[in-house]
């Protein structure tokens, strides 16, 4: 039994493969930024900084989320999904990022029931992070699973876009959101921060639904199918990925040679640049966000263009030159985007805070800067599902992508925005001293990538 | 190649230690300065999840040296 014999390689078949595997995945994403960006307000509405202990919660939801439940998610998932299938795994997955997505929009807030509403936020935002620490490692088998050979790296892109277009999704309906609340624009904003910041997170329900029906339509993974036909799937994927040398080794050059360099480059370009421009550049809050927007927006292609080129000339060197460009050039990029806010931007001070604005030319100046740091993202995220396919067998493949993945994205990406926060404090001076952390980890991997990474094994 | 993979080797080993020593210190100093549990809590968590990778940049430094990376 084989891919043809399933005709999954018929175009028709693959792009619905693609389009429920990608339609599922860009939700979990878009419900997982919708807590982040709108952390702030969500922090008024459940964690009083009044109250330690609330306050204490609000730290656990940030932290524990991302940096453990994440990649606990990947291995409970992980497991099953090597166990009972991709297709059930990937479902349950879903249902738990929706379904707790949808519940944070009806808590009532901290002042209507007192502590059991941090509490609820804390756990549903756990139960985020576990879900989505199982979803892509499902997804991106799924479809590799289903690809032809040489075509892994171009079919795989699409789940890759998913990330990047979560987060032009949510900061798409939050803007919206925001300004359609009221005809008087003060007035829109003082509603969405009262009630309106539940809407994002209540759309959520109606996209998950749609997802749901369309993945319950879905066949099993043919490699898979035929693994479980021929008795060959895993009893125990954890000890099998992680207790045997030559699959551990596997891991660990995964996690050190390509997704630890790659998490760094991710979210410098997408989350750290945000940061930067709001807090460093001090531009005001809708424009730091529009110029990200726009920026997705053109840059997105590049995912698909990666992907499909590391078909024919193999993923390494395309990853490898993602950071190596990373490297040599963030210091510059991000200092011309300081230049361009201090020279060029309009000041206002509004209750004691610096608020820039942008016009013009300096305006696609900047979007041009961002587009440069995403496009940065695309080349070393791109290709990285089918090269992280290509180095497991399928027995054991859901689990052991997934943890490298989600520790290289999780902890050392998801780290970024705190170390370069913690980094400018230290070294107050330097306003660009923050990107040290990605420079170093991208440094790193990119060295280890380039000399234990086999290009040929890569290559398909 | 081969020799290079297998002296990097080495410089893995040594590393992983350097980095969590690194680090502990760095917690134990921002604990110092912002003595709060939500510091506490952070650092503890990055400690939790940085032990067992710092282990594994071990290991990998190891399976380098043994030259099991070599083709």
């Amino acid at each position: 039994m084989s891919v043809h014999i399933y005709g999954m390689h018929h175009p028709n078949a693959l792009r619905k493969v693609i389009t429920a595997s990608s339609l599922g995945t860009l939700i979990e994403w878009y419900d997982f930024y919708i807590f982040g960006s709108l952390a702030t307000v969500i922090a008024t509405q459940f964690f009083p900084k009044t109250n330690p202990t609330a306050a204490l919660l609000s730290t656990l939801a940030t932290f524990a989320a991302g940096f453990i439940v994440r990649p606990f998610g990947a291995l409970v998932f992980g497991r099953l999904g090597d166990i009972v299938g991709r297709k059930y795994t990937f479902l349950l997955t879903l249902i738990l990022m929706g379904g707790s997505t949808f519940a944070i929009g009806l808590i009532p807030n901290y002042d209507s029931i007192g502590f059991a509403a941090p509490l609820l936020v804390l756990l549903l935002r756990l139960i985020q992070g576990l879900a989505l620490g199982g979803e892509y490692g499902g997804a991106a088998t799924y479809v590799a699973e289903h690809a032809p050979k040489n075509r892994k790296g171009y079919y795989t892109s699409w789940i890759q876009t998913t990330a990047t277009l979560g987060l032009f999704v949510s900061l798409g309906i939050i803007l919206l959101t925001r300004n359609l609340l009221d005809k008087n624009a003060a007035k829109s904003i003082e509603i969405f921060n009262a009630w309106g910041w539940r809407i994002p997170f209540l759309v959520s329900i109606v996209l998950v639904v749609v997802s749901i029906y369309i993945r319950l339509k879905m066949q099993e993974s043919p490699l898979f199918t035929e693994l479980k036909q021929t008795g060959n799937t895993a009893t125990n994927p954890l000890k099998e990925s992680f207790g045997k040398k030559d699959n551990l080794k596997m891991v660990l050059l995964a996690l050190f040679g390509a997704t630890m360099g790659q998490g760094v480059v991710w979210y410098t370009g997408q989350f750290y640049a945000q940061s930067f421009l709001e807090n460093v550049c001090k531009i005001d809050f809708e424009q730091s966000r529009t110029i990200l927007i726009w920026a997705i927006l053109f840059a997105t292609p590049l995912f698909i263009v990666f992907g499909h080129w590391s078909d024919k000339v193999g993923r390494k060197w395309i990853m490898l030159s993602g950071m190596l460009l990373a490297v040599c050039t963030y210091h510059y990029l991000f200092k011309e985007l300081l230049y361009l806010a201090e020279t060029n931007g309009i000041t206002t001070i509004v209750a004691n805070k610096t608020i820039r604005t942008v016009t013009g030319t300096t305006y696609w100046k900047m979007v041009a800067i961002v587009f440069i740091l995403i496009g940065y993202v695309t080349m070393v995220y791109g290709p990285i599902a089918a090269f992280l396919v290509d180095m497991f067998p399928t027995r054991i493949r859901y689990t052991s992508m997934s943890l490298p993945y989600h520790i290289g994205n999780g902890v050392f990406g998801g780290l970024t925005p705190f170390i370069a926060t913690l980094l400018t404090t230290v070294y107050t001076e330097n306003k660009l001293a923050g990107l040290w952390y990605p420079i170093s980890i991208a440094s790193l991997c990119f060295i280890i990538g380039a000399f234990y990474i086999d290009s040929k094994k890569t290559a398909q | 190649m081969n020799t290079i993979k297998k002296v990097l080797g080495v410089v893995w080993m040594i590393l992983a230690p350097m980095l969590l020593f690194f680090l502990v210190r760095l917690g134990l100093h921002q604990i110092a300065i912002k003595p709060g549990i939500d510091t506490k809590i952070q650092w503890a968590v990055f400690m939790g999840v940085f032990l067992p990778i710092a282990l594994g940049l071990f290991i990998f430094g190891y399976y380098a040296f043994k030259e099991e990376y070599n083709g």
